[in-house]
């Protein structure tokens, strides 16, 4: 199977990683590479289970935006990955996986990635109206707003967040082996003074 | 300007309606009764949860697993331990794979023992509902002996499972399961054959077998058009491979299907936990490395080593290594997969769930299409759908 992924233009990198084959594409050859790896007899990957996307605000290229795919008939599942800038936009999936078309609106309602030629590309998880991306790594867990019933207005209102308490994100992390397994005054038992 | 006449209505269904099955907004558009197009509005019960996860230890995020598809909690803490256990490149013992394997079908006989009853109350009938409740009820009490818990019961952790079974467990559980069967068989009487249950299932809601893949369409629903698709035989996990089971598929994909699979699925579940309980054998429950599961209660009153390992798991956590994986277990709703993304901290640098409900909601424009508004309510039954998995 290998063998018939790396004839495929556009693809970078195979790996197999148990029973798992991770590829690297270029987004531009998107429609082509869903579209053969779907129609190839070797491959037949029918089913679109999930697109997402992985966020690392210090890089270039900012978005991991990640296909997983399954084929029913040759029982496996594949990871596809490619790259994107922020303001980059990539090509819609809907004409070849109908299953697209909800994920693709996931993608953009939490990362904010526009992908062309959707066919009704909206919010689907965050609230009517909702700005800001909220899985980002830049949005506050605790978000912007709140919402309350006002008494006196008769209706559901937003307010900026007020938090009670100071948020905390204790960084507990410490190196797991604690001090490095060697005490001053080793060196002289294994006689190299 | 040319005029056009419409004579569609658009109607509101939810997101406060009984028949919507938790809070879905549905804006239909009708002809006359005809549904001309159905669109679901979800999200009103997202609470964030892979946004939570990044912020809290591997441990910590397994409860947020029971909250999501709060009628089968087990079978997703199933995927998320898978998960991270692969990342960590551990292999759990024996007696906490049967452990699973047992506890994933009680959790399956539970969802199909809520969806069933849930189905029928839809289409009309009540008493399936007062019976299942008791059998549920049952079954929460075997959940409540291992972990404490009912529902939310964090009881799959990465590494193996919280604690052993009590004693007597075994004998308990066989003895349930032998009288089970005879509730199945009641539960049929009432409803397999009734007239008014088939008038308003058979051919409603037909998917077909390429539809369904192309949806990703998982579980019962894929099974219904006669895939004979499951992820505990083509990819088995834990201790799947050591048992025998069939697996039930449909021929028309249609609301009928959906509910005869889901109870044929209940009988194998029986099977698969008694095989599973002349199989199990004494042993360790999880790996026997405090780098990653707790010290006994008894180890940490006399030894300092275990004293710090028990301090440090519940601080910090465990760190996993750096690298993704998406594993996928066959929960009663579909394939239920998380995406893990590891940076080589203590914390999960993403964690995407990929919940079977989203895709099968999405069809149900596809589905409803030319029933009547009332079918609408059927086709959600069947499709097994619940708010706390798909809106996450």
């Amino acid at each position: 199977m290998i063998k018939f992924l790396t004839k495929i233009d556009g693809i970078n990198n195979v790996l197999e990683n148990n029973n798992l084959l991770e590829i690297e594409f270029e987004k531009n050859n998107i429609i082509k590479i869903f579209n053969e790896l779907r129609d190839n007899t070797e491959l037949n990957f029918n089913q679109l289970l999930d697109i997402t996307a992985v966020d690392y605000p210090s890089r270039e290229f900012r978005f991991d935006l990640i296909y997983i795919l399954q084929s029913l008939t040759k029982n496996k599942k594949i990871i596809l990955k490619t790259f994107i800038k922020e303001k980059d936009n990539i090509e819609s999936l809907t004409n070849i996986h109908k299953s697209a078309d909800w994920y693709e609106r996931e993608c953009y309602d939490l990362f904010g990635i526009e992908f062309i030629n959707h066919p009704d590309l909206r919010r689907i998880m965050t609230d009517y109206n909702f700005e800001g991306y909220p899985l980002r790594k830049d949005f506050p867990l605790t978000g912007h707003t709140e919402v309350r019933y006002d008494d006196l207005e008769k209706k559901v209102i937003y307010e900026p967040v007020k938090l009670t308490q100071e948020f905390r994100n204790f960084d507990s992390e410490s190196p797991w082996e604690g001090m490095e397994n060697k005490l001053f005054g080793d060196e002289k038992s294994t006689g190299e003074n | 300007m040319k005029e056009v006449e419409l004579n569609t209505t658009t109607i509101n269904f939810g997101p406060q309606h009984p028949a919507a099955h938790g809070v879905l907004r549905l804006v239909v558009e009708l002809e006359g009764e005809v549904v001309q197009r159905a669109e679901p509005h979800i999200g009103l019960l997202h609470r964030g949860t892979e946004k939570l996860i990044e912020y809290k230890t591997y441990l910590q995020a397994v409860p947020y697993f029971d909250r999501l598809d709060y009628v089968s909690p087990m079978c997703q803490e199933h995927a998320f331990a898978l998960a991270t256990e692969n990342l960590l490149g551990i292999n759990v013992p024996e007696r906490a794979k049967y452990i699973r394997v047992i506890f994933a079908e009680i959790t399956r006989i539970l969802n199909h023992l809520l969806n069933i009853p849930a189905y029928a109350a839809d289409i009309g009938a009540v008493t399936p509902f007062l019976w299942c409740f008791e059998e549920r009820e049952k079954l929460l009490e075997f959940h409540e002996a291992v972990s404490g818990a009912r529902f939310h019961a964090a009881y799959f952790r990465p590494g193996g499972v919280h604690q052993d079974m009590p004693e007597g467990m075994e004998e308990k559980l066989f003895e349930h399961f032998k009288t089970f069967p005879k509730f199945i068989d009641d539960l049929e009487s009432l409803l397999t054959n009734n007239r008014i249950l088939r008038q308003r299932s058979v051919d409603i809601g037909i998917i077909s077998k390429s539809e369904a893949i192309e949806w990703g369409c998982s579980g019962p629903v894929l099974r219904s058009t006669g895939v004979a698709w499951d992820l505990r035989r083509s990819q088995p996990y834990d201790a799947y491979d050591q048992v025998d089971f069939e697996v039930p598929v449909g021929k028309k994909g249609d609301c009928f299907d959906r509910y005869l699979v889901r109870i044929e699925e209940m009988r194998q579940s029986i099977s698969i936990i008694n095989q599973c309980l002349n199989k199990i054998k004494s042993g360790p429950i999880s790996v026997e490395d405090n780098k990653i599961t707790p010290p006994k209660r008894n180890q940490m009153k006399k030894s300092m080593e275990a004293l710090i390992h028990h301090f440090k798991l519940f601080t910090e956590g465990y760190r996993v290594p750096a690298g993704q994986i998406y594993s996928a277990v066959e929960a009663p709703k579909g394939e239920f997969g998380v995406y893990l993304v590891s940076d080589g901290s203590s914390k999960p640098y993403r964690c995407k769930i990929r919940a079977p409900g989203f895709a099968h909601l999405q069809t149900l424009d596809h589905l409803s299409k030319g029933h009547l508004m009332a079918d609408i309510a059927a086709i959600l039954g069947s499709l097994d759908i619940v708010f706390g998995e798909i809106d996450r």
